[in-house]
């Protein structure tokens, strides 16, 4: 299986969520698409329309950025991470 | 029975609730809440009592929250609040209003109107207004292209007012099928056609008390009352210092006061006149205006008011609130005559809404 790593942030939106989880290998939108199931409307908070992730979201898969279309492999791991932004307000 | 108040704020840096009883001066403060995301409208569900909280993270997008607990847990959505997947991306909710049919409509960036059945569970888009004839004419003012005012009419379920900066008033009569500009009468000085049919920069509206056919909007261009629904308006700015501010609001009894607060202009760092910080208001539908500065600082106050940031709740006599884009909160308890600071700070101040609950 596949290993995800939510964020801090993400987390907060989906109280007693944690932070890793097993997921069936695949896709990067499939692994989120499988999350999606089990904690419904994190999708939504990760990808926007097109679909395509949301400007300020990263993921890594294996220790390198991807997109939706990146493999995720039996053993890899993945990082949704917000990218480091703002100053703004 | 007991009544207890509540001050709803909005900010970008989350929502944050004030309680108080119905002297509404010994207040208790909790926050920020919705998990720091930028909020930019908070009101109360009159069906259900949930709070619902709008707004939009940058990393996250948009969401509507609720709270059926006056605050202590959220859940949030965005189920159907989209163009669709080719569409562009829905950035952040900007306004919520409540229909007389218990329906909760939502006003968003990139402009347009969203419907929700179940209390803001899931969203249905409201087509018509984004067919309008003049949606490729629309052009974003300052703070983006933002449909911020929502304004259902009380019984008929079939009208419904919004307002969207830089392009104007809009009323659909057949429940959102269609939207007629509802404009005539209101400047657009920015403009090389000074009266077009769209392209006014509204800045806030709100309804009369019991004459929902009157309407009061404060614009980037002067103040404005119409007693035909929008179908033409009247300016009243003669008496008030500026025709420029954001906020607007209306007694919820008596249909010919309201409540303004000038900025000093557009081009000339808007905040207000001569930094003597006033609200104004009128009891005779605009026809005169009447500054009220007492308690509020009268120099060197460097203040500015959003769109969304002064409410009135409905007790006897009325109060007002009004929070600053430096995060002041400041209220009055005798309809607009005289100020006290209720917290001085909170982050900007987005959105103000004030709520009386009787229990």
């Amino acid at each position: 299986m596949s290993t995800v790593n939510l964020p801090r942030s993400l987390l907060a939106l989906f109280p007693g969520v944690t932070k890793r989880h097993e997921v069936a290998p695949g896709t990067v939108a499939s692994v989120i698409d499988e999350l999606d199931g089990s904690i419904p409307g994190l999708r939504a908070r990760l990808l926007q329309e097109g679909p395509t992730l949301r400007p300020h979201i990263n993921v890594f898969v294996d220790g390198e950025p991807g997109d939706l279309e990146t493999p995720v492999g039996a053993t890899s791991v993945v990082h949704v991470i917000p990218a480091v932004s703002g100053g703004s307000t | 029975m007991t009544t207890r108040t509540m001050l709803l704020v909005g900010t970008p840096k989350g929502a944050f609730v004030l309680q108080s009883d119905a002297t509404r001066t010994d207040w208790s403060l909790q926050g920020p809440m919705c998990e720091g995301w930028p909020i930019h409208d908070i009101i109360v569900d009159p069906t259900s009592g949930a709070i619902l909280a709008a707004g939009g993270s940058p990393w996250y997008g948009p969401a509507v929250f609720r709270s059926n607990d006056r605050g202590a847990t959220w859940t949030h959505s965005s189920v159907g609040l989209t163009y669709g997947e080719g569409a562009e991306a829905i950035k952040t909710v900007w306004s919520l209003a409540v229909g007389p049919d218990g329906a909760v409509l939502a006003g968003v960036e990139p402009a347009g109107l969203f419907r929700s059945e179940d209390g803001g569970v899931t969203w249905a888009h409201v087509s018509g207004l984004t067919e309008q004839p003049s949606r490729s004419t629309w052009q974003p003012g300052a703070g983006g292209l933002i449909l911020h005012t929502i304004v259902p009419h009380p019984t008929d379920l079939d009208r419904t007012w919004v307002g969207i900066s830089a392009v104007g008033v809009f009323e659909t009569r057949d429940g959102g099928t269609t939207w007629l500009p509802r404009n005539s009468g209101v400047r657009a000085d920015f403009n090389p056609e000074p009266n077009p049919v769209t392209g006014q920069c509204v800045h806030k509206f709100a309804a009369a008390a019991g004459q929902p056919e009157t309407l009061y909007q404060q614009n980037h261009c002067g103040v404005y009352r119409t007693d035909d629904g929008g179908e033409h308006w009247a300016e009243i700015t003669l008496g008030l210092p500026s025709q420029f501010g954001f906020p607007l609001v209306t007694d919820p009894r008596d249909p010919d006061t309201a409540w303004v607060i000038p900025l000093n202009g557009d081009d000339r760092g808007r905040y207000m006149p001569d930094a003597s910080a006033a609200v104004w208001r009128t009891h005779d539908r605009g026809q005169s205006w009447i500054r009220s500065g007492e308690g509020l600082p009268q120099e060197n106050a460097y203040l500015s008011v959003l769109r969304e940031a002064m409410a009135r709740d409905t007790l006897e006599p009325v109060g007002i609130t009004f929070g600053t884009a430096t995060g002041q909160l400041w209220q009055s308890v005798d309809a607009g005559v005289s100020w006290d600071l209720v917290t001085a700070d909170l982050p900007a101040i987005w959105s103000v809404e004030s709520v009386v609950l009787d229990s």
